[in-house]
């Protein structure tokens, strides 16, 4: 086992992805994510990777559309406003059955917005994010352990699944500095027979593409990509619960605002509240299957979110609306406190008496 | 369960966010949960730096440090912003060679250092960081054990050890002043 070292979040991510067999990175640089570029250009050329700085982030992503094809493992990262630029390529990634790691450490917005943290991509991100009928693969670390580890998880789902796989994280995930042992990773293997790598005159002609003007053939993709899309659904929900074997109240939070709420949660328990947590760790697939268990048991959710409230439609999707779902919430690059989130747990609690 | 909940603050250039990461990483060394969190929005363009830091026995929710235990400035706007923010009881380390006025809670411990003086005294003017760092290792019973100069290694850069030995100087001199 390797030593823990101290490593900021952007750092660990990047490293993780070199270990996870990345050897091109295409982006653009952004705050809160530069650090990730920063150490892919310091570590490529000694691996003998490639590092490049694309005249834009929707150059990068293409350049992640011509390495993919040729079925090579590769990423780009970037926060909000250049994840919204790279949205076209990921929807022509995606429309391909491409596999490739794509990074958003996520800052206020809409528009410039400002660089503090958010999750208000959440909707962006669990929907597609640009046209057409698709999902990609959405991992939310909560710690920069977790930003490493789901590094590495999402290349290998991007693979396996042959469609992009997002590790969605926001600056302060990015910019911290904790604990982090890497270096025992074992990468998945997974064949490419589909790779453009040249025939050798060998074998027919692979093709790689997103058109389809025949609107049957089209539909056949989509209906096929959805099937792979409920296999994923089924098997690869992620979800950590914490405390939740005799709670009354749910609280729900990923990335940072989980990391605010287990704050709160233990203080509520402290004070005698029957609190627990359900902090998801895949938004897409989101796991539903425990939010319906707790919706049996628990008489309501609180879904801690730095947006004004996104994640909150999936839990209540989830929940079948069985329970009320309360929104706490901070935006625009502010991060609700754990007093904050506690005084809503107290209130919800109080109503329950 | 116990944790200590610091904020450093001061200007870009100080060695703000080194004297945290410095700390951090005793922490680390000591086998403690720890996290490190800098400040990197608007206010670092405009010249202050801060950064939070825990170190705890059990794991560490909130990576952001809003009630400090410990609090160490370096400039009077990071006086004004955290002073209020530390939790009663708490300790203040305040670089008295660059911030005039005293602290005006009267339910804090506040130690007066005037750093950017010593350090230039001894040698060393760009380490009054580690100084005044070195009074607050002193004073905070968490911190104050350990093997200062083994987490020195692992923050000062390979390329630069021998720095190494000023940095220890500096908070071996900031431990030993008494006011």
């Amino acid at each position: 086992m390797a030593d823990k070292v101290l490593m900021k979040g952007n750092e660990a991510l990047a490293e993780a992805a070199i270990q996870a067999g990345c050897r091109h990175y295409f982006g653009y640089p952004i705050t809160p994510q530069t650090e990730v570029a920063a150490y892919m250009a310091k570590r490529m050329p000694k691996i003998g990777g490639c590092f490049l700085q694309a005249e834009s982030e929707i150059a990068a992503i293409n350049m992640v559309y011509g390495v993919a094809s040729a079925g090579k493992r590769v990423m780009t990262s970037s926060s909000s406003p250049g994840i919204s630029l790279k949205e076209e390529g990921i929807s022509y990634l995606a429309g391909a059955d491409l596999p490739a790691f794509i990074v958003n450490v996520q800052r206020g917005g809409p528009g410039l917005g400002g660089i503090q943290p958010s999750q208000s991509d959440y909707f962006q991100s669990t929907r597609g994010g640009g046209h057409g009928d698709y999902h990609i693969i959405v991992l939310a670390p909560s710690s920069v352990q977790e930003m490493a580890d789901l590094t590495v998880k999402g290349f290998d789902l991007a693979d396996e699944y042959r469609m992009p796989a997002m590790v969605l994280a926001d600056g302060t995930m990015g910019q911290m500095m904790e604990p982090v042992t890497m270096g025992s990773y074992q990468p998945k293997t997974v064949e490419k027979p589909w790779a453009v790598t040249g025939t050798r005159m060998q074998r027919p002609h692979n093709i790689v593409n997103s058109l389809y003007l025949n609107p049957e053939e089209l539909e056949r993709t989509n209906f096929e990509r959805y099937a792979r899309y409920a296999v994923i659904e089924q098997k690869e929900a992620m979800y950590e619960a914490f405390l939740m074997d005799d709670a009354d109240i749910c609280v729900t939070a990923f990335g940072i605002a989980s990391r605010v709420s287990r704050n709160a949660v233990l203080a509520a328990r402290a004070e005698g509240i029957k609190v627990g947590m359900l902090r998801p760790i895949t938004l897409w697939p989101f796991p539903k299957a425990p939010f319906a268990e707790a919706a049996d048991r628990v008489s309501a959710f609180i879904s801690v979110e730095l947006s004004m409230g996104q994640m909150i439609e999936d839990v209540e999707l989830a929940t079948r609306c069985k329970r009320p779902v309360y929104l706490c919430n901070r935006t625009g690059g502010m991060i609700p406190s754990p007093e904050q989130v506690l005084a809503k747990i107290k209130e919800i609690a109080g109503g329950l008496k | 369960m116990s944790a200590v909940q610091i904020v450093i603050a001061g200007f870009g250039g100080q060695g703000i966010l080194f004297a945290g990461k410095f700390l951090a990483y005793k922490g680390l060394l000591e086998e403690q949960n720890v996290s490190w969190l800098p400040s990197y929005g608007p206010e670092m363009r405009g010249g202050t730096a801060n950064c939070s830091v825990i170190l705890s026995d059990s794991a560490i929710g909130s990576p952001i440090v809003t009630h400090p235990d410990v609090l160490m400035v370096m400039n009077l706007p990071s006086l004004d912003k955290f002073e209020d923010a530390v939790v009663p009881g708490g300790k203040i380390f305040v670089d008295s060679t660059l911030i005039e006025r005293k602290v005006k809670r009267t339910d804090v411990e506040v130690h007066y250092v005037p750093a950017t003086q010593m350090a230039t005294d001894a040698g060393i003017p760009t380490l009054a960081n580690m100084l005044l760092t070195g009074k607050l290792m002193k004073e905070v019973p968490a911190l104050c054990g350990g093997d200062w100069e083994a987490a020195l290694k692992k923050v000062v850069s390979a390329r630069h050890q021998e720095l190494l030995a000023y940095n220890l100087k500096a908070l071996q001199t900031g431990a030993a002043f008494e006011g």
